[in-house]
């Protein structure tokens, strides 16, 4: 096939990158060179638009072992352990075919984390919604649901935590983000960076087919009418291969064979060969005649471009080839020796005795495009002046009602419920409170992970949501007693080419800066996703943090049932009765305007911090944060869970009753104490000048709100757990 | 006393089962689905998982694995054969209980605790455990137990229904049926009472950490049935 700058148009080129390929290479590239070009050069793997801002992440800190840049990021949770784990999106295949979407989404993170030596020990999952209303989101639900389960659970690894919304800001895109942590030996990492010349390069795993093929290009466009046609370029995802595969390479990882490995994600084979040569600035040659393949005559266009699922490239020390291959040979799995590293410095792939491919490496990486995209500053928007006669009209317990019963705050159990969240028998704290908790198996610490995003906020004033994401991550590994140490990222957002949208990822990266370096919470994993939009319309910004700590002794385990009859509950963290952006605001009084709520991050800290304080002292019985739906929602989750009741005292707040229940005020948790240690508690925060209050006593049943009203445990109950169920058999 | 947990591709409640009976004082050895011999065992384990991708019918490929004609041996002549899970499907599929695991009535996978009751304590399973009623956990999509009029006739005649799902207080009713099983069946015994099948995950129930306590006892009384 003749390349031209029409064919590279048609491969998502834009016409000056086309023009730059063939200045660079003093030629113009064949079909197979082009399609590599174009693998390459797309947002999904080259960060074209997003590099120059995520640069200004903080990535280091005493404990991160590895930032971004490798499959996976790590840190060290000390006893030479350490945890690998990254957030990564499959949001375009996810909304063309859910089911397979969602699979390989999970089944592509768990290998990111595995390639690195570690054995994945937790998966989590954002996942986001169109409208309830929409027609296709029932449908999609169900699929991604039944892929991140139908992977996961047969993978054997728990699930232990998520987060779900719906806005109709995703009826066109949904979001399917997977997180995976891993548990590995600090000394036994392993990295992607080829060493050596003349080392044997290995292709593991299934093999290859025409699925996915320019998966990674559909990934960096926009959606259109026509989209239903792109479903050959999903991948197939068989969770089985994978399971063979992690032990496969678990087995092989124990000995010292290993130089480099890569599993073969977006952009397969091209990637993953072109990304070990480029960080051990070597070449590679490849015979692909060598590849396994499912299909017949595949072409190397074909072959470099397939996205099939299940495959490693590994660079093998010299003389291990037959040992590497006995370990495969038992696990049932195909074993290639398909090329060598050279001194070139290029990748050179041959095909039927004939060279079909000849570029240097350094032209695909460092010289790919990097773009400074026009971006627009968005304003603090201007705070609404609610009128408090518009509260006089409501019922708190009918609001209450509504709010634990929005699709947005009510239980996810129907989703949850599908995934094996105890399979590997350390799952000490399930799906639906603060942080899902997994022991390290054999020892007495756990590992805390929450995964959480606040497209309203971010959507609002992007540089506020940015901070607020990061802080009410932190907040839900404090709330579980673990010690934040970093986070993982996932930045879903529209066309980079809009300058709207392109503000809202810059504004929401400077808020995630600012929030992870002041809470010394660094960034070392993530991805970008741009172009979630369908025709010009972009989804809100939704940018997912995935946060992980560490407890150190898991009896020291935090929960947010209430535990004892007679027990103090305390409101930690000041509570202003910012409404503007709340739920209460948007979907009691119709009002989607103004700000989101400050996030002032010496609050966060501070309060943070003494509450850790607090935990490691053991005066806390049961802690919650307070986010979505305010405080009173907080409060009711609480006794959902512990099956108890509270009386709660009158506030001697000044703002009003309404405001200071359904307010969205940031850096507030909720904790249970003894009434014993009112006094010393009281002490400690005082001293640390955190603002608390007391809210009320735990009794037996009932919920007293005010003296005029009672709901019941039941009811709340049945207001926040019906919906989904309800939503999902209608 | 020895037991023997095997390991099938595609098996992941091997580990957690290994760590079980170690916990409760077995000397466990596990067992590679292509080895032909089986260790000297006083039990031996099919775990929980998706053996062979679960592709054909779950457990159909496993049962035709190498190691399994001396699982059927051992059984045959006696031995404590214990299928858990997807064990339970890889046993119905060799015959040795009887029925068949269908689909979860709600054709979706379910990750919870359950309760379950104790039908017959005339085995060595659940012989001398204090209590009827133990709250288990459950992790499956295909654990809808169904056998033909004939085979229900005979398995309650025998008194080879080992447990079924119910309430806390013990009511065997259909809204306390995960799955859509017969009759609310949990788990089944073959008719000589030395193998048992059953969908419920006891050893990820070995402590308090964990999803409850009632997998400990099993155990604990398990081996004492056993010495």
């Amino acid at each position: 096939m003749l390349v031209n700058e029409k064919v590279a148009i048609e491969h998502g080129l834009k016409s000056d990158e086309y023009k730059k390929i063939c200045k660079l290479l003093k030629r113009t590239p064949n079909i197979t060179e082009l399609g590599i070009f174009s693998a390459m050069w797309n947002e999904h793997c080259s960060y074209k638009s997003s590099r120059l801002h995520l640069k200004k992440l903080p990535t280091k800190g005493k404990k991160v072992i590895q930032g971004p840049g490798e499959n996976a990021g790590v840190i060290d949770i000390e006893d030479g352990d350490a945890i690998v784990f990254k957030i990564e999106s499959h949001n375009h295949p996810s909304f063309i075919e859910p089911y397979q979407g969602a699979a390989t989404g999970v089944g592509g993170i768990m290998r990111d984390v595995f390639t690195m030596g570690a054995r994945p020990i937790a998966n989590l999952n954002s996942i986001h919604f169109g409208s309830p209303q929409h027609k296709k989101t029932k449908t999609l639900l169900r699929g991604v649901v039944h892929g991140i389960g139908g992977y996961g659970n047969c993978m054997g690894i728990p699930t232990i935590a998520g987060q779900t919304s719906f806005d109709s800001s995703y009826n066109g895109n949904i979001l399917v983000n997977a997180m995976t942590l891993g548990l590995v030996k600090k000394n036994k990492i392993f990295y992607s960076k080829a060493a050596g010349l003349n080392k044997p390069v290995i292709y593991v795993g299934s093999k290859t087919g025409r699925d996915g093929i320019h998966g990674a290009s559909m990934a960096s466009a926009s959606f259109d009418d026509k989209i239903e046609e792109k479903k050959p370029t999903v991948q197939v995802g068989d969770p089985f291969t994978e399971k063979l595969l992690l032990e496969a390479c678990l087995e092989l990882m124990a000995g010292d064979s290993i130089i480099a490995i890569q599993d073969m994600g977006a952009a397969g084979l091209t990637s993953s060969s072109i990304e070990m040569a480029s960080k051990g600035n070597l070449g590679i040659e490849i015979n692909l005649n060598k590849v396994p393949c499912r299909e017949s005559k595949m072409t190397p266009y074909e072959i470099m471009l397939s996205e099939s699922q299940e495959r490693m490239l590994i660079v093998l020390e010299n003389g291990k080839e037959d040992l590497a291959k006995k370990i495969f040979d038992k696990w049932n799995l195909d074993f290639a020796v398909i090329g060598k590293t050279t001194n070139s410095k290029n990748i050179e792939l041959f095909f039927d005795n004939e060279q079909v491919a000849n570029i240097p490496v350094n032209t695909l990486i460092e010289n790919s495009p990097m773009y400074d995209r026009k971006w627009k500053k968005a304003k603090l928007p201007k705070k609404i002046k609610f009128k408090k006669d518009d509260y006089k009209k409501l019922k708190i317990k009918e609001v209450l009602k509504k709010i634990l019963s929005h699709h947005n705050v009510c239980s996810k159990e129907w989703i949850w419920q599908q995934y094996d969240h105890t399979v590997m028998g350390d799952t000490i704290q399930k799906p639906g409170g603060d942080s899902g908790v997994v022991r390290v198996h054999g020892t007495n610490k756990a590992v805390a992970a929450s995964v959480d995003s606040s497209a309203v906020y971010c959507w609002a004033h992007p540089l506020t949501g940015g901070k607020q994401v990061v802080a009410e991550s932190w907040r839900n590994l404090i709330s579980v007693g673990a010690t934040p140490i970093a986070i993982t990222n996932c930045l879903n957002f529209g066309s980079p080419e809009n300058e709207d949208n392109m503000g809202e990822f810059v504004e929401c990266v400077e808020g995630i800066g600012e929030a992870s370096k002041y809470l010394n919470f660094p960034v070392v994993s993530g991805n970008v996703s741009f172009y979630n939009q369908t025709k010009e319309v972009g989804i809100k910004p939704t940018p997912s943090i995935g946060g992980v700590g560490l407890i150190k002794n898991y009896q020291n385990m935090i929960t947010m049932n209430f535990k004892e009859i007679n027990n103090l509950v305390l409101v930690i963290g000041k509570t202003e009765g910012h409404i503007d952006q709340s739920l209460f605001s948007r979907t009691i009084l119709d009002e989607k305007n103004g700000p989101p709520p400050e996030v002032n991050l010496f609050n966060e800290k501070n309060n943070g911090e003494s509450l850790l304080s607090l935990i490691g002292k053991g005066y806390i019985k049961s802690a919650h944060d307070i986010s979505l739906g305010g405080l009173l929602t907080s409060i009711s989750k609480m006794c959902i869970k512990g099956d108890k009741g509270i009386r709660l005292k009158k506030s001697k707040n000044l703002i009003h009753e309404i405001e200071y229940f359904f307010a969205e005020d940031q850096g507030r948790y909720i904790i249970e104490i003894k009434p014993d240690d009112l006094k010393e508690v009281s002490k400690i925060l005082d001293k640390n000048s955190v603002h608390f209050e007391e809210l009320g006593i735990i009794i037996e049943k009932d919920m007293f709100i005010n003296e005029k009203t009672k709901v019941t445990i039941d009811e709340l109950r049945s207001y926040n757990t019906n919906w989904l169920n309800k939503y999902m058999s209608s | 006393m020895k037991s023997s947990v095997i390991t099938f591709p595609g098996s992941n409640c091997d580990r957690d089962m290994d760590v079980a009976l170690k916990k409760f004082g077995f000397n466990n050895k596990m067992v590679w689905h292509n080895d032909i011999e089986l260790p000297k065992s006083d039990l031996v384990v099919l775990p929980g998982g998706f053996s062979y991708g679960d592709y054909l019918r779950c457990g159909s490929m496993a049962s035709k694995s190498k190691i399994m004609q001396s699982v059927i041996n051992f059984a045959k002549s006696g031995g404590l054969v214990m299928g858990i899970c997807n064990g339970f499907q890889i046993l119905v599929e060799t015959g040795l209980v009887p029925g068949v695991l269908l689909r979860n009535r709600y054709l979706e996978f379910i990750c919870k605790n359950v309760f379950v009751k104790l039908d017959s304590k005339d085995n060595s399973y659940f012989k001398n455990l204090d209590k009827d009623i133990l709250e288990f956990h459950i992790a499956h999509n295909e654990g809808n137990y169904f056998c033909t009029k004939d085979q229900l006739k005979e398995i309650e005649d025998n008194n080879q229904i080992a447990i079924y799902y119910c309430n806390k207080e013990g009511q065997i009713e259909d809204q306390y049926n995960p799955n859509g099983s017969i009759k609310n069946i949990a788990g089944i015994l073959n008719k000589e009472k030395n193998v048992l099948g059953m969908m419920p995950h006891p050893e990820r129930m070995i402590d308090e950490s964990l999803s409850g306590e009632d997998g400990s006892l099993f155990f604990k009384n398990l081996i004492n049935n056993i010495k």
